[in-house]
């Protein structure tokens, strides 16, 4: 399959409302560090890089139905091996990106075989992820190759480097936006393409997939490896970006659980669903620190917490399938094209 | 047009971010230095962040005392290096001239990539990884000692000890979580036991969960092995459950010594485990009882926190307070709030008097302070007492312990 | 250094002995995560959560009014079963015929809540119950076994037992298992299936809200354990068998014993990793959990 021949139809069969307003978007994101503040500037990379892990799970929960509560395990192994890589034989992590996708792809195989081979499904699969990150977690923790708890650390340097990583948040900033704007384009790309129709035909029903001449194990274990693949990718930014790893922040639970939140929250299976939820969530976190100070003229640890899991609940509530499809109806862009 | 509800509703978004944090452009006046304290009151973390936060709470009344002028920020990291990077950088854009925390190494560095590249002095107050003065960042100082040195001078008061009382312990157990803080205490343990020459057996070093309910199986493995002397780092609460276990099980050590953790001396800990909570011993830095300007600040943190007590916050809440005193003190020297000059008047500081054990603050040149001394303490009557170096002792250190059984 | 074999042989009874009734605590906080799903099909994500405010509740009452949470155990459970009934026929019930990642939203917010306003009640300090015997053990051979402990497991062997019973010999019990079995036959027998499943959301919760009391008398309450109980408890449902009652309680054993050996024979930084190797090996041998059945 020919990339750009792809582009060119993905260009072709969309909408020209949706067209616009993507480029009127890009361009926008593009420009915003002119006026944008440092502040603001970490928070959109935490927004391009949840967008980006949130389109790379999607793929596996929202396009071919299979539920991974464990994804901080591939942003983990993916930020290891880039660190590990740059730290011992200084390898830049551009290339460094390709061995961290190796080694989350290998564990994704290994948790898809268990998974479909063995006929686990819904949520004994996402206890399955689970494990794994678990026992991630715990085995990081005690191997003391890579510091253990202790931790592993890269050293910060001043001289800026775009290739390997270094620099400010500015650098930061492109560098999330471009991973969040490849992983909308493959995501799309996948979603038209053979594989993309087998998974969706495997969301919907597995057994009627079969019957249709699917291969229902091959189409659900593509999904995973690309899936760890890409939230590898984003593991080894985020490494570089925090310069530390610690495996009890690196693999914990709360991790796999916030990177799911935006996709759900956007819009499941959708592709826009897992920007918007991004868009959505990380400026509501940040606004709610801010307001609660407003408000109370100090920081109350916990309560913009509790206003952050009540907001979760009445989207929930009020957008059953995200935001997204509720935000297309009404733009008035047709169903079933984005 | 429908095209722009999208862009106005993201710009919306992030517009109503930067409407909050306005204030940011209104600039230092040059006459009072904002500090922002940085520290982990929710999450994980949040006992102890909350017990350093009283500190803070304690430190305007005594800094204006001390003819500082500065006002302060306070800001919840929620135990999260995400929202510790994000809150240091809006702290920044409120006008924070510099900042200070974060009492975990993990979000410590995360903050240290926001003050190094915009040039704002951070100083550490807890925080004991040794990479955090290792890693080459020139806008950080610590006024904490490392894991190293931690373990290194809680063995020599453990030495102290057995001099004073002349008490021999023949079989010693290393137990230890197994989080950041207690791998690099285990690993300074790996490295300096051999040297010190202790003449105790280190019969075994047992890393735990930090996230497990029980240490009964733990507890119950070092029964078997029968130590007289545990040394121990906990997390916490994780202190309680040893010592529950310990007494559920009717295991008896000649002592139990910490070299350097939290845990022994929380409000928790005496709340749950009554006298049984008393005896045990750990060397830490530790707020000198016998300086004045301790005394001072024990009434302001008493006024200010008036359902606490100082000498069990002492430990936390006085690193706060000099994290703060650094900063003002710095400010005075400089006059200035720019950061880098301010910085270089950090890196000059020079405090002789101050509130924890040891001599004057200095920083050496990768931003370490050398001079935090380390004492002694043990818990007598559930406070905890100054029982090493002489000087500033306050009691007699109780060795070995008295038996569990019968504590009232 | 290895204790000799005679402590070695102690050392290893006296773990297991620990493990086995640690683990009935555990299986009777999963069998509510259990109930719950088999009937209501719904993954109570906030169930340590509820644990841990079952935790408070009995520390307060213990505090305040010196109420043994042997004892206090009993109005938690029925207040817990209110706010279970509540909820499911306020909150929960919408959600019910809702896909499973819906459910896990509307939860995980109830579970942040949760977390964040038992914070800001009750600190971030660890809370415990300081019974007259809470230190006291008895000594039986080579065997140390602490008496909450015991205490602690019989009683969840207890409230277990009344909840197979009411499921077994009433007619309610009847009725709901009738729901969990065939769903679209109970509705066409007239059953009101609303509130079945009200009924069970509330039964599941007065369990956990039982095994909070329960809990507070061996651990401490902290704000932040509540995610680490819903993730034991969620191991335990799968290992045991989702849906399954006698497969909480076996799976909550051996968890206990799973992780108190590891703790012993490997390391007990490791302990964990045993429950989680044995919850693989669980899942691929039988994928529906030991005593679950076929969906």
């Amino acid at each position: 399959m020919n990339p750009f021949a792809t582009l060119a139809r993905l260009v072709d069969e969309a909408p020209r409302r949706a067209l616009l307003l993507l480029a009127a978007f890009v361009a926008v994101l593009l420009v915003a560090p002119v006026v944008l503040d440092r502040y603001l500037l970490s928070v959109f990379f935490l927004i391009f890089w949840f967008a980006t892990v949130g389109q790379a799970w999607n793929i596996m929960m929202g396009f071919c139905g299979q539920l991974s509560l464990g994804h901080a395990l591939y942003v983990g192994l993916g930020g290891y091996v880039g660190a590990l890589f740059w730290v011992k034989f200084g390898i830049s992590p551009a290339i460094a990106i390709v061995p961290a996708m190796l080694v989350a792809v290998a564990f994704g195989a290994v948790i898809g075989w268990l998974g479909f081979r063995f006929g686990i499904e819904g949520v004994y699969f996402a206890l399955l992820t689970i494990a794994f990150a678990e026992v991630a977690r715990i085995g990081f923790d005690n191997w003391s190759f890579v510091g253990g708890a202790a931790g592993f650390f890269i050293p910060v340097s001043s001289a800026a480097s775009p290739v390997n990583l270094r620099g400010g948040p500015m650098l930061f900033y492109y560098v999330a936006l471009a991973m969040m704007i490849i992983a909308f384009i493959l995501c799309a790309a996948l979603r038209r393409s053979r594989l993309g129709h087998a998974w969706l035909a495997v969301r919907e029903d597995a057994e009627a997939a079969r019957a249709l001449g699917i291969d229902v194990f091959r189409a659900k274990m593509a999904a995973v490896v690309i899936s760890a693949a890409m939230t590898a990718v984003a593991g080894v930014v985020y490494a570089f970006y925090q310069n530390n790893l610690f495996p009890s922040q690196t693999f914990d639970i709360a991790r796999s659980i916030e990177m799911i939140l935006a996709p759900i929250i956007g819009g499941l299976g959708t592709l826009f669903g897992p920007i918007l939820g991004a868009f959505i969530l990380t400026p509501l976190g940040q606004t709610l620190i801010a307001l609660v100070e407003k408000i109370a003229g100090r920081a109350i640890p916990g309560v913009n917490l509790v206003f952050y899991g009540a907001a979760l609940m009445v989207i929930i509530w009020f957008t059953p399938n995200g935001v997204w499809p509720w935000l297309k109806k009404k733009l008035g862009i047709p169903e079933g094209r984005e | 047009m429908k095209t722009t509800t999208a862009i106005t509703r993201r710009t919306a978004i992030a517009g109503a971010a930067a409407t909050l944090v306005a204030p940011a452009v209104v600039k230092a006046q040059g006459q009072t230095l904002k500090i922002g304290s940085l520290l982990p009151r929710s999450g994980f973390f949040a006992q102890a962040g909350q017990s350093m936060h009283r500190g803070v709470l304690a430190a305007p009344e005594m800094l204006k005392a001390l003819g500082y002028n500065v006002e302060f920020v306070h800001i919840d990291t929620e135990s999260n290096a995400d929202v510790a990077r994000t809150q240091a950088e809006r702290a920044i854009n409120d006008g924070c001239h510099i900042l200070t925390g974060a009492f975990d190494s993990g979000q410590t560095l995360a903050i240290a990539q926001v003050t190094e590249q915009r040039q704002v002095p951070f100083v550490v107050n807890v925080a004991a990884a040794p990479q955090i003065t290792e890693q080459g960042y020139k806008f950080l100082v610590r006024n904490f000692q490392t894991g190293g040195q931690l373990v290194t001078n809680g063995l020599r008061l453990i030495k102290d000890v057995m001099d004073a009382k002349s008490i021999q312990f023949e079989k010693a157990v290393f137990l230890h979580a197994n989080d950041t803080f207690g791998t690099a205490q285990r690993n300074a343990m790996d490295a300096i036991w051999p040297r010190v020459g202790l003449p105790i057996q280190l019969v075994e070093k047992i890393a735990y969960d930090p996230r497990a309910q029980d240490l009964s199986v733990e507890v119950a493995k070092i029964r078997s092995i029968n130590p007289d002397l545990v040394m121990c780092v906990t997390r916490a609460s994780d202190a309680i459950k040893m010592v529950r276990d310990m007494v559920r099980q009717r295991f008896q050590p000649k002592a139990i010594i910490s070299p350097g953790s939290p845990g022994f001396y929380d409000e928790e800990f005496y709340q749950a485990l009554g006298p049984l909570a008393d005896f045990v011993l750990f060397g830490l830095p530790w707020a000198n009882p016998k300086s004045n300007m301790t005394q001072a600040f024990e009434k302001a943190f008493v006024k200010a926190n008036p359902n606490n007590r100082f000498a069990v916050d002492s430990f936390n809440a006085g690193f706060a307070f000099e994290g703060m005193l650094i900063a003002a003190d710095a400010f005075k020297r400089a006059g200035t709030t720019n950061g880098p000059q301010l910085m270089e008047a950090v890196r000059a500081t020079n405090i002789p008097e101050h509130v924890m054990i040891g001599g004057p603050i200095i920083f050496d040149a990768k931003g370490q302070n050398p001079n935090i001394g380390s004492a002694l303490v043990q818990n007598l009557k559930r406070v905890p007492t100054v029982v090493l170096p002489k000087d500033v002792a306050l009691a007699e250190p109780v060795l070995p312990f008295p038996a569990w059984q019968g504590r009232s | 250094m290895d204790p000799p074999n005679g402590m070695l042989w102690s050392l290893y009874a006296n773990v297991l002995v620990q493990g086995v009734l640690t683990g009935l605590v555990y299986g009777l906080m999963a069998l509510g995560l259990s109930v719950i799903f088999g009937v209501v099909r719904v993954v109570n994500f906030a169930h340590g959560e509820f644990a841990v405010v079952g935790m408070y509740a009995a520390f307060v009452l213990f505090r305040s009014f010196g109420i043994d949470p042997f004892v206090s155990m009993l109005p938690i459970a029925a207040v817990f079963f209110v706010i279970g009934y509540g909820l499911q026929r306020t909150l929960i019930n919408p959600f019910v015929s809702r896909p499973e990642h819906e459910q896990f939203i509307l939860l995980v917010g109830l579970a942040i809540i949760m977390v964040n306003g038992t914070l800001m009640i009750f600190g971030p300090d660890a809370r415990s119950a300081n019974l007259s015997y809470s230190f006291d053990s008895w000594e039986i051979g080579a065997i140390i076994v602490d008496k909450v402990r015991v205490y602690a497991a019989t009683a969840a062997l207890a409230v277990a037992a009344l909840l197979f019973a009411f499921f077994r010999f009433t007619a309610t019990g009847v009725a709901i298992r009738a729901c969990a079995d065939n769903l679209v036959g109970a509705a066409v027998v007239g059953l009101d299936v609303k509130k079945l499943y009200a009924l069970t959301f509330g039964l599941g919760l007065a369990c956990v809200g039982a095994a909070g009391a329960l809990m507070v008398t061996l651990t401490d309450a902290t704000p932040m354990i509540a995610p680490a109980f819903t993730l034991l408890a969620f191991t335990i449902v799968i290992i045991g068998g989702m849906g399954s009652m006698t497969g909480a309680i076996v799976g909550g054993l051996l968890i206990g014993i799973a992780e108190a050996m590891a703790s012993v024979l490997i390391a007990p930084s490791m302990k964990t990793m045993a429950s989680f190797g044995l919850l693989v090996l669980v899942l691929a041998l039988r994928p529906q959990g030991l005593l679950g059945r076929r969906a």
